[in-house]
């Protein structure tokens, strides 16, 4: 079904319970399509008022074409308050990557034009996307000419292996919060000075996806081998946009640079992000035109506060979210060391019917596994619906929960949910998880932690249950998924459980080419890890909302707050 | 007086050491890693040798009594050390902000004054006439009212008025400049937040100054004045204000201490890089270096600041003395 707007034709959405955005779930389907699960939603809310609802089109609408405007600075708010460092290598905030990606190339990415797609990347600095030689384990690149960093030294491939080898193989004493992505990864090596070489211990798909991270800045090896941890506190890159300056806690200035290897960008002749924490500073900013756009993502109500706007002054764009909250139980606390119990807590859940209504008051939205929805590895509804957690029929599911817990002899549990202290939408989702549980007879208690202690109580297994998260930039399921395995093998994992049959499946997935055997292993870990032994279990995934001024283009969602940063593509409309 | 100044000033150095071994102690006590908290938070994965290296660069694997004596030594030297967080110095972090806090402090008290000295001897003057219900109204709803919740409100009143009334919203600056780069920018920027808290800080004083000049009127020496034939503003502004000022001065000068850090909510609110939204950071980012450099700034604020008042009664009182 689908109607005329603005001259384009557009589809109505799926449900928000469809894992698959893009059309019916079918792997023969998906094949044919994009695999995406962005959704396009652009909304002017002069044409709401008039009664238009809002739509979602399933692939990014072809707008009449625009010509680019040169000129004119964008200000943008970065939700936080200052990042730790200004080096990519070393963080893992967006407030990082919001404040510097601008400044610096990469060797690939995300495909600017089409950020949502999980499968397709582009070269920044390199010339073409190598295919893999010796049995896989070999890719070589070659480098773009005549690349400057804004001191005006050339780029050359040593820089670029310099880079990688600090990400990969950090000196002592250097942090690299990425080390652990790249286990595949044997050395890095720059023969001349325009072919850098990767090779790799084994054959594996998540290599490129996990190359095109957008931290995965490039620095000057000269700087690196004198002080590697000058990049903490300078910026010196190759990027579209050279520093201007940085007022500590304030703001963070861009300019144009002159001698950007793309020819025609940026269009922008500059930038100032401004931080700010509180969200309602950053509503009123967009709304007052003090700044155009933030980029992380607001929640549904923010949305619609901006959008009262008379007029067609804020666009929306949103997009399925490469995050989402986990339920992890402490597996050495009882009862929680018993599946039966662990089963008890998925089996209790509504995904499905709960969504929808979840989705308008917080920032989630799709239910899916544990791949990101949409992509290939994904699993379709039918296959999710044979999964714990995910039936079709809740009071069957509920029927079998209450079954478990007595066969435990573990009914009207009692027992507290640790949570982060953070709105959207860890307390949303905890409070539901909390409801959902009290259908089958839990009193399950919430406390609320600030960061610090949080993980404190993460890393001391001093809790229950816990909700978790895993927050990725690349889709890349392969290492995504990683999150679900034992501590021992993923430190971030805080089950406090071994098992090493998980580790076993996980490593043929790991080392699986084939796309038909990986899903199909993939979907046998799956049911392995939310089902049969229940680790951890999914909520709806997050959903990302931008509102942002109609003034503003060129710029395109992506599944993550921390992609497509680097603003090149961004002009300014007015 | 000078022996008396210099015996204050020497009592400074005990209490900001007591300080510093009480924020010391406390802040590792809060259970946390500001390396987990910096690698973790952003919801991706790290290595465990990640946060064993930033362990190492921040010096966090010390002994515990190393951490302090490094940190009492480097007070005595004026040095606080690195923010743990950003790695900068902190007292480049602490200057930064300064200028915004001290600046809004100083505007908040000054409105303050303005309105609750004037508004208090009125109240006082025209006891239980409607004109002193008006004002104790007004400042019961000061005292009453949270400053967060007005500076949101300020800030929405401005944005529905001014898009009301201009058809499209207008709210002051987002991106600090200081006075003597832009005065007109920066008064625009700071002059809502220092309404708001002045407000609230004048809702106190306001109270005060109205019992201070009820009781001074009632004063012997106040009637003889009357008897005498002297005019009524020369009674109450020679005479009355003068004494009923002194317990005004030593709240004006504990409310002006705790603005220095105390403006958390509405640097917040009003996004203001101040010293204390860095208060909150540090303590939330578990940065152990600038927070007990900041309760260090805002013990000597308070230590300095009690000071000039107690010099000040001597100014006002001339039976005050100090040996």
């Amino acid at each position: 079904m689908s109607y005329l707007m603005n001259g384009v034709q557009v589809a109505l959405p799926p449900s928000p319970t469809q894992p698959c955005g893009l059309g019916p779930p079918s792997p023969a389907l998906r094949e044919r399509v994009p695999s995406a699960a962005r959704r396009v939603r652009v909304r002017r809310s002069g044409l709401l008022a008039a009664g238009l609802a809002s739509a979602l089109s399933t692939t990014a609408p072809p707008l009449a074409a625009e010509t680019p405007k040169s000129g004119g600075t964008l200000t943008y708010m970065i939700p936080a308050d200052a990042p730790p460092s200004l080096d990519g290598h070393r963080e893992t905030t967006f407030a990082t990557v919001h404040s510097a990606a601008p400044f610096y190339s990469v060797l690939i990415r995300v495909d600017p034009n089409n950020p949502s797609s999980t499968t397709e990347f582009v070269c920044d600095l390199c010339t073409a996307m190598p295919q893999p030689t010796e049995d896989g384990k070999t890719y070589t690149f070659k480098i773009r000419d005549h690349v400057k960093f804004h001191d005006g030294s050339p780029l050359t491939a040593a820089d670029v292996a310099a880079s990688w080898n600090a990400i990969i193989h950090p000196p002592e004493g250097v942090t690299s919060a990425r080390e652990s992505y790249f286990v595949m990864v044997n050395k890095v090596e720059a023969p001349d000075p325009a072919t850098v070489v990767f090779h790799l211990k084994f054959a594996t798909s998540a290599f490129l996806p996990a190359l095109a991270d957008p931290f995965a800045w490039i620095y000057k090896k000269e700087i690196l081998e004198r002080d590697p941890h000058w990049y903490e506190k300078n910026i010196l890159g190759s990027g579209p946009f050279k520093f201007a300056g940085l007022e500590t806690g304030q703001s963070i200035k861009g300019v144009r640079n002159p001698d950007y290897y793309i020819e025609g960008l940026p269009y922008l002749d500059g930038f100032t992000g401004i931080y700010a924490e509180k969200q309602a500073v950053r509503v009123e900013a967009i709304r007052a035109d003090r700044a155009a756009m933030e980029f992380r993502g607001m929640p549904p109500a923010s949305r619609d506060q901006l959008v009262k706007e008379p007029g067609d002054k804020i666009a929306v764009q949103e997009s399925d979210w490469n995050c989402v909250n986990l339920v992890t139980p402490n597996h050495k606390k009882k009862p929680f060391d018993d599946v039966r119990v662990r089963r008890a807590l998925t089996l209790a859940i509504d995904n499905w019917h709960d969504a929808p209504a979840l989705a308008k008051i917080a920032n989630v939205h799709t239910v899916g596994g544990i791949v990101f929805p949409g992509s290939p590895l994904a699993a379709t509804k039918e296959e999710l619906q044979t999964i714990a957690g995910f039936w079709p029929d809740v009071e069957k599911s509920r029927a079998e929960a209450q079954r478990l817990l007595k066969e435990a002899g573990a009914e009207g549990l009692k027992f507290e949910l640790m949570n982060r202290n953070v709105d959207q939408p860890y307390k949303y989702v905890a409070t539901w998880l909390i409801d959902e549980w009290s259908k089958i007879g839990f009193h399950v208690t919430q406390r609320v932690l600030p960061t610090g202690p949080f993980f404190e109580g993460l890393r001391n297994g001093t809790f229950d249950v816990t909700v978790d998260f895993n927050c990725q930039a690349v889709v890349n399921p392969l290492l995504d998924v990683g999150k679900f395995l034992p501590h021992s093998v993923y430190t971030e994992n805080y089950g406090n459980y071994e098992d090493q049959k998980e580790i076993g499946l996980y490593q043929q997935l790991l080392h699986e080419t084939d796309p038909a055997k990986q899903r199909a292993l993939m979907r046998e870990f799956e049911k392995y890890v939310l089902d049969t032994e229940a680790h951890m279990f999914m909520t709806p995934w997050w959903y990302r909302i931008i509102p942002y001024r109609s003034y503003v283009k060129g710029w395109k969602i992506s599944p993550s707050h921390y992609l497509n940063q680097d603003l090149a593509t961004i002009w300014l409309d007015k | 007086m000078y022996r008396y100044i210099i015996k204050r000033l020497l009592l400074v150095i005990p209490t900001l050491v007591g300080a510093a071994a009480l924020v010391f102690l406390l802040m590792r006590l809060i259970p946390g890693d500001i390396c987990v908290v910096r690698l973790g938070s952003g919801g991706g994965t790290f290595d465990e040798r990640a946060v064993q290296a930033c362990h190492a660069q921040l010096g966090l694997d010390r002994p515990m009594f190393l951490q302090f004596v490094d940190f009492v030594w480097g007070f005595f030297r004026g040095d606080f050390g690195i923010s743990m967080w950003s790695g900068k110095p902190v007292l480049y972090e602490i200057a930064a902000r300064f200028p915004v806090s001290l600046e809004i402090a100083i505007m908040a008290v000054v409105i303050a004054n303005l309105i609750a000295i004037p508004l208090g001897t009125i109240s006082a003057l025209k006891q239980n006439s409607p004109i002193d219900l008006v004002i104790r109204v007004f400042s019961i709803a000061g005292l009453a009212t949270p400053s967060f919740w007005l500076g949101i409100l300020f800030i929405l009143a401005i944005l529905d008025i001014s898009q009301a009334a201009f058809g499209s919203p207008w709210m002051p600056p987002i991106d600090y400049v200081p006075i003597w780069q832009d005065p007109l920018r920066n008064l625009s920027m700071v002059i809502f937040p220092a309404l708001t808290v002045g407000y609230r800080t004048s809702a106190v004083t306001m109270r005060m100054t109205r019992s201070a000049m009820l009781e001074v009127l009632r004063e012997d020496y106040i009637r003889t004045a009357r008897a005498k034939g002297l005019v009524e503003h020369i009674i109450i502004n020679r005479h009355a204000l003068k004494n009923a000022l002194l317990p005004v001065v030593t709240l004006i000068g504990i409310e002006a201490a705790f603005l220095i850090g105390g403006l958390v909510v509405t640097e917040q609110v009003f996004n203001l890089n101040g010293i204390g939204r860095l208060f909150v950071q540090s303590v939330q980012n578990q940065d152990y270096t600038m927070t007990q450099a900041l309760v260090m700034l805002v013990v000597a604020a308070f230590v300095v600041t009690n000071t000039v008042v107690d010099l000040l009664y001597a100014w006002l009182d001339p039976r005050i003395r100090y040996g």
